[in-house]
């Protein structure tokens, strides 16, 4: 078992008691909800005759069924209508605040949460979501939960629990140009498989961690659930702080930042903490990586080739065959030059600033490809603002891309914005699972988002350390 | 609350296999599905765009198999269950009819969203579980016995060996899977905790 990480002291600060299940129940410090996943708790909940126990320590959001064009309300589609007016009712019913789109603070909930400064280091966090995860990027120790989960959050502000294995990923070295920590944490997952991670929480280190800012660490937070992993987190640093203290939350309390500061240090995994597992990777040596198949862990290198089914471990050839099948690839060849209908820059994984400025970077002067309908789907409005500050906006949109509004869109496809028929999709989200993008014909390619932004000019997969005079770095 | 949570201590009825490693929950309910604010009628969803094609049509799938339509036992491959949290998925099949669910390996926020409907989520190797399967495809009214509180499964006189994650084994068998009651009443100690943390406001 671990020793002195930084799960075990968090876990340890949180604990309520032992259940006689075996399992730990665990004090909640922040509960985000949304409207898909929460409805059928607050249903339970008035079943059971139960109150909200802790309002203040919940926020809510509208991200999965949001529209992304016309946004006026009530909303086309009846049935997303109907679960916004049901969060609506929940919240105002048990007085938890809601970052709805009047608000100008609404987003994708694993955007706003680190945005407003709900995320801080040391907190348990927990929502109705898998990409929960995400908001381990500052020490914090996220989960995703069901919703008899979240019914028993909201009922008693915990949640039962029982404690992992840690394992330390180590990336050492620097990252090549054109390389990003979406290509660090694709690549975890090709090695490491979606599996993997079943009863672990991933601890990300080493120095091509500590040189990201917060917004690369929460793309690979964000993916440690595709991995298999429970949870992943990186242990607040000064690049923590520096982004904690630009939050609402610290900005005008700077006292207060001060005041939690030394608790957040106290909870950094010691110098000799104890793993269950360490593996290490060489982030010198990654390229940008892209998918081939229907699973995260079906990645590759972009010069490197689709493997042959028979090459791969006993377990996995089968899902290689259906997914290459659908997918209409050829082992042997590389993805590059796999034509692309759609690109889509959004999703909890990459919709941040920093990912849209350097999309935009290869996108400017240049066009979309005529056989290509791409978007762009910022993760809240702030994100959405602060890139029409900068006149992103227009740079995307002279190119050709659609400027949308914030929301989960065509990452699940839940809402408008969707695959038709066999359309491939190159794009910056979480996951390639057949149908996951509204279309079960559709076909997912997964990249960063500059390689989406390449892919989007191109009409096909592309390198983009290959495109002329981009700066790439 | 006052409903007493039954003890699951062993699951019998017939069986029904869906074949296949990395089964992902947006398989077992697509995203569109979930546009609903209750779980009630789910059931006729579960595995949709594996059953019916463009048209409608069915497709071959066993949950389309009239002689699997009064399965409890659902026996899969490995890593069934991962992706999306959606409690939608063990719903679904719940609603679908499905009381136990055998396979080689689970991801864990599924086998975490079936325990707190008391549907218990049972590991075997992968020989022993092609062996079920394909058992259960020649005999689709033999009865399994999934038995949670031995770890063991036994149909038509095998019976196997089988693992159950030790939490769920004591939170099924003694009725203690529903945590909301339980935890409910340590409500001063999460008061306690509440105030001793140092971020909260409370
Ligand atoms: S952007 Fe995609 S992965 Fe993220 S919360 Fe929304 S649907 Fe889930």
């Amino acid at each position: 078992m671990s020793e002195g990480t930084l799960y075990d002291k968090v876990w340890e600060e949180h604990t309520v008691s032992e259940l006689p299940t075996g399992q730990t129940q665990l004090f909640v410090g922040l509960h985000l909800i949304h409207e898909v996943t929460s409805p059928q708790a607050f249903g339970m909940l008035q079943e059971r005759d139960l109150e909200v126990a802790y309002p203040e320590l919940t926020h809510a959001t509208v991200d999965h069924i949001v529209p992304t064009a016309d946004q006026s309300r009530p909303y086309r589609d009846g049935a997303a209508e109907e679960m916004m007016a049901e969060l609506e009712e929940n919240v105002r019913d048990a007085g938890i605040e809601f970052s709805d789109p009047t608000t100008g603070d609404q987003g994708i909930v694993h955007v706003i949460g680190p945005e407003q400064g709900l995320t801080q280091p040391g907190k348990t966090i927990v929502c109705g979501d898998s990409h929960t995860s995400t908001h381990g990027a500052f020490g914090a120790l996220a989960f995703g939960i069901g919703t008899s989960q979240i019914r028993d959050v909201l009922a008693t502000q915990t949640v039962a629990m029982e404690k992992k294995d840690v394992r330390k990923i180590e990336v050492t070295g620097e990252l090549g140009p054109g390389v990003e920590a979406k290509d660090i944490i694709l690549e975890v997952i090709r090695r490491l498989g979606t599996e993997g991670g079943v009863g672990y929480v991933y601890e990300y280190a080493g120095e091509a961690i500590e040189t990201l800012d917060m917004e690369g660490r929460m793309s690979i937070c964000n993916m440690s659930i595709e991995g298999g992993a429970r949870a992943g987190y990186v242990n607040p640093d000064e690049t923590t702080y520096e982004w904690l203290k630009e939050t609402d939350e610290f900005r005008e309390r700077p006292e207060r930042f001060e005041e939690l500061k030394p608790y957040w240090e106290s909870i950094r995994s010691d110098d000799d903490a104890e793993y269950d597992d360490v593996v290490t990777i060489d982030g010198s040596e990654l390229e940008p990586v892209v998918t081939w198949g229907t699973t995260p862990g079906q990645g590759i290198g972009i010069d490197d080739p689709i493997p042959e089914p028979a090459s791969l471990a006993a377990d996995k050839q089968d899902t290689a065959r259906r997914a290459q099948e659908h997918m209409r690839v050829t082992p042997g060849d590389t993805m590059e030059g796999y034509e692309v209908d759609v690109a889509f820059l959004g999703s909890c994984t990459n919709a941040r600033l920093p990912d849209l400025r350097r999309a935009a970077a290869v996108v400017e002067g240049r066009e979309v490809h005529d056989d290509v309908r791409a978007m762009v789907v910022p993760g809240s409005q702030r994100v959405k603002a602060a890139a029409e500050a900068e006149g992103l906006d227009e740079i995307f949109e002279e190119a050709g891309f659609e400027w949308r509004n914030a929301g989960c869109s065509m990452c699940l496809g839940m809402n408008e914005d969707q695959l038709e028929g066999d359309e491939a999709c190159a794009s910056s989200s979480n996951r390639n699972f057949v149908g996951r993008q509204g279309s079960k014909d559709g076909r997912t390619v997964l990249m960063n988002p500059r390689m989406v932004a390449a892919a989007a000019v191109e009409g096909e997969v592309t390198d983009v350390r290959d495109l002329k005079e981009v700066t790439v770095a | 609350m006052t409903d007493e949570i039954p003890e699951i201590g062993s699951v019998t009825g017939t069986g029904v296999p869906v074949r296949g490693n990395d089964i992902d929950t947006d398989q077992v309910i697509p995203a569109r599905f979930m546009k609903v604010v209750t779980f009630d009628g789910l059931g006729e969803f579960a595995f949709f765009d594996l059953r019916f094609d463009e048209d409608d049509e069915q497709k071959d799938h066993p949950f389309n198999e009239s002689a699997f339509q009064s399965a409890s036992v659902l026996a899969v491959n490995a890593n069934f269950g991962c992706g999306s949290s959606r409690e939608h998925a063990p719903q679904a099949l719940m609603r679908w009819g499905i009381d136990a669910i055998v396979g080689e390996s689970f991801a864990e926020i599924f086998a975490g969203n079936c325990l707190a409907l008391g549907i218990p989520t049972v590991t075997a190797d992968h020989d022993a579980i092609a062996d079920l399967q394909a058992w259960i495809d020649d005999n689709p009214d033999g009865e399994i016995h999934v038995d949670v509180e031995t770890e063991t499964v036994t149909y038509g006189g095998n019976t196997i060996e089988a693992t159950v994650d030790d939490a769920q084994r004591r939170a099924l068998t003694e009725g203690v899977w529903d945590t909301t009651a339980l935890m409910k009443s340590n409500a001063d100690a999460v008061a306690d905790r509440a105030t001793s943390l140092s971020y909260t406001d409370v």
